[in-house]
């Protein structure tokens, strides 16, 4: 039983058979997580001043803006790793937890339930082999069998070409490998949700493109993804909402097609123009 | 004198036996409690809580702002005064183990705190608890981390458990004394004493030695 199990995916947990890469519900356009007022300081470094944010089942979302922007503080937030001093988040069929109070542990327990995420410097426990990586999180927390979190880690690792580095150590594989060894440790807790913040941005520029595609390729398949990039190829070509962040607050949001080739606010004119025409 | 060489092998035995019966499960057992108060000092020190982190700090600073020697004789010879009378034996453990809590606290707060803040993260994020991150994903690496520190701490208890003598345990050194006190040979039963120690800190050594390979097989060489 797994413990995101609140009955409203029919598929539940049981992947036994299926595609190892398929997302646990089919995208309904129904409302997976909102995030009202989200506001974050640190000392006296107001880093969110209320963020708003609805992520819909099988939608892809892209945080874009400046360093500073605030925009892996949303990211973390949304996975209980920082806890902001107001607002409001929900996971569809959970309780809202309001931060203007204090979050007891279990809520900040259930935000992780529900979502996985993928961290920059990918994280990955060194002392453990690739495949006891990913079945570390399903095996000691989901309490899945073991057998099968093995069966399910192996099928998804070769979903990902890593499938003959399952008994190597992390420090034995490339950026680009390790990289896809942390999202395919994210996806074995079988999330509703997935985050990734900055996942290219400490790779060498020719492993870029090995670990965008494999998120490409799960954003196909309907998974429900937060993505934090720099990487704004990938954002109109993968996202369906791009948000651009700066200075605590979201200055623009809405499709690709709209915020890469007419943005409606200076702010948004003037990163994309740094980051697209450096020279200039 | 009548054979220096031939009272050398007599006694060589005896005392080897001394260690091996005295010095070494002195020094293993002590470790072992140590370890554990070590760990348990350490995890008070890294503690948010005001409390907890300032008894941990006190228990340091007293540990190490004292002799051994005292500690020992405190216990031993100082305890019966307010009625609780201890064995040799106990009482070496004792002011070994809380001696060697001190210190390995230390070794151990600086390992856990060189395990890069990611690695906490990570736990978190898979869903652990902060029990659990510690044990499953900290530990393990703060262990590779402080081999090197902590196998110093053991080799110099070894080689502190000389003390003990003095307060009537029977180990390596007690054992010297006694046949030397018999012969009146003190030049060569000391220096054979200090050659049995030193082999037995050789055998220790090449043990750290496997200990790291085996700790550092996950880590680039």
């Amino acid at each position: 039983m797994s413990p995101t199990d609140d009955g409203v995916h029919p598929q539940g947990s049981d992947a036994a058979g299926g595609d190892p890469l398929a997302p646990k519900a089919a995208p309904d356009d129904s409302v997976l997580l909102t995030a009202r007022g989200i506001r974050k300081s640190f000392g006296d470094n107001e880093v969110l001043r209320s963020i708003d944010l609805e992520v819909r089942r099988g939608e892809v979302v892209v945080l874009i803006g400046p360093s500073g922007s605030g925009k892996t503080t949303v990211l973390r937030s949304l996975n209980g790793l920082e806890t902001p001093d107001g607002g409001t988040i929900t996971f569809a069929g959970g309780p809202a937890l309001d931060f203007s109070g204090a979050i007891p542990k279990s809520g900040r327990f259930a935000l992780r339930d529900r979502s996985a995420m993928v961290f920059q410097q990918h994280n990955l426990f060194p002392h453990m082999t690739v495949l006891q990586n990913v079945v570390e999180g399903p095996v000691r927390v989901q309490r899945v069998p073991k057998a099968q979190a093995l069966a399910e880690a192996s099928a998804l690792l070769e979903r990902v070409g890593l499938a003959e580095k399952r008994d190597a150590y992390p420090f034995e594989l490339s950026g680009g490998q390790q990289q896809r060894v942390g999202i395919v440790r994210a996806l074995a807790l079988k999330p509703d949700l997935l985050l990734f913040d900055e996942p290219t941005s400490a790779l060498d520029p020719e492993l870029v493109g090995e670990v965008l595609s494999v998120i490409k390729e799960l954003a196909d398949e309907g998974w429900t993804m937060v993505v934090v990039t720099h990487e704004l190829g990938f954002a109109r070509q993968a996202a369906d909402e791009v948000l651009f962040m700066d200075g605590g607050v979201v200055v623009e949001r809405g499709a690709p097609g709209d915020i890469f080739t007419k943005p409606t606010e200076e702010r948004t004119r003037r990163f994309l123009d740094r980051i697209l025409r450096p020279l200039d | 004198m009548a054979s220096g060489w031939q009272l050398f092998l007599e006694s060589f035995w005896p005392i080897v036996w001394g260690g091996l019966s005295g010095t070494i499960p002195l020094a293993l057992a002590s470790f072992a409690i140590g370890l554990v108060i070590a760990l348990a000092v350490a995890l008070a020190r890294i503690s948010k809580n005001r409390v907890l982190s300032g008894i941990g700090r006190f228990y340091v600073s007293v540990i190490r702002g004292t002799p051994l020697l005292v500690q020992l004789f405190v216990i031993f010879y100082g305890l019966p005064a307010v009625g609780i009378v201890i064995d040799p034996w106990p009482s070496a453990i004792a002011a070994f183990s809380l001696n060697v809590g001190g210190y390995a606290a230390e070794i151990i707060r600086a390992a856990i705190l060189s395990v890069p803040k990611g690695q906490w993260e990570a736990g978190y994020t898979i869903g652990m608890s902060h029990a659990t991150a510690l044990r499953r994903i900290i530990l393990p690496q703060a262990a590779r981390v402080s081999v090197p520190p902590l196998s110093n701490t053991f080799i110099s208890l070894v080689k502190d458990t000389s003390l003990a003598s003095l307060i009537l345990v029977t180990e390596l050194f007690r054992v010297a004394q006694e046949i030397a006190a018999f012969t009146q040979d003190f030049m060569l039963l000391y220096l054979e004493a200090a050659l049995i120690y030193w082999l037995f800190c050789l055998v220790l050594s090449s043990g750290q030695n496997v200990l790291e390979r085996r700790l550092d097989r996950y880590v680039a060489h």
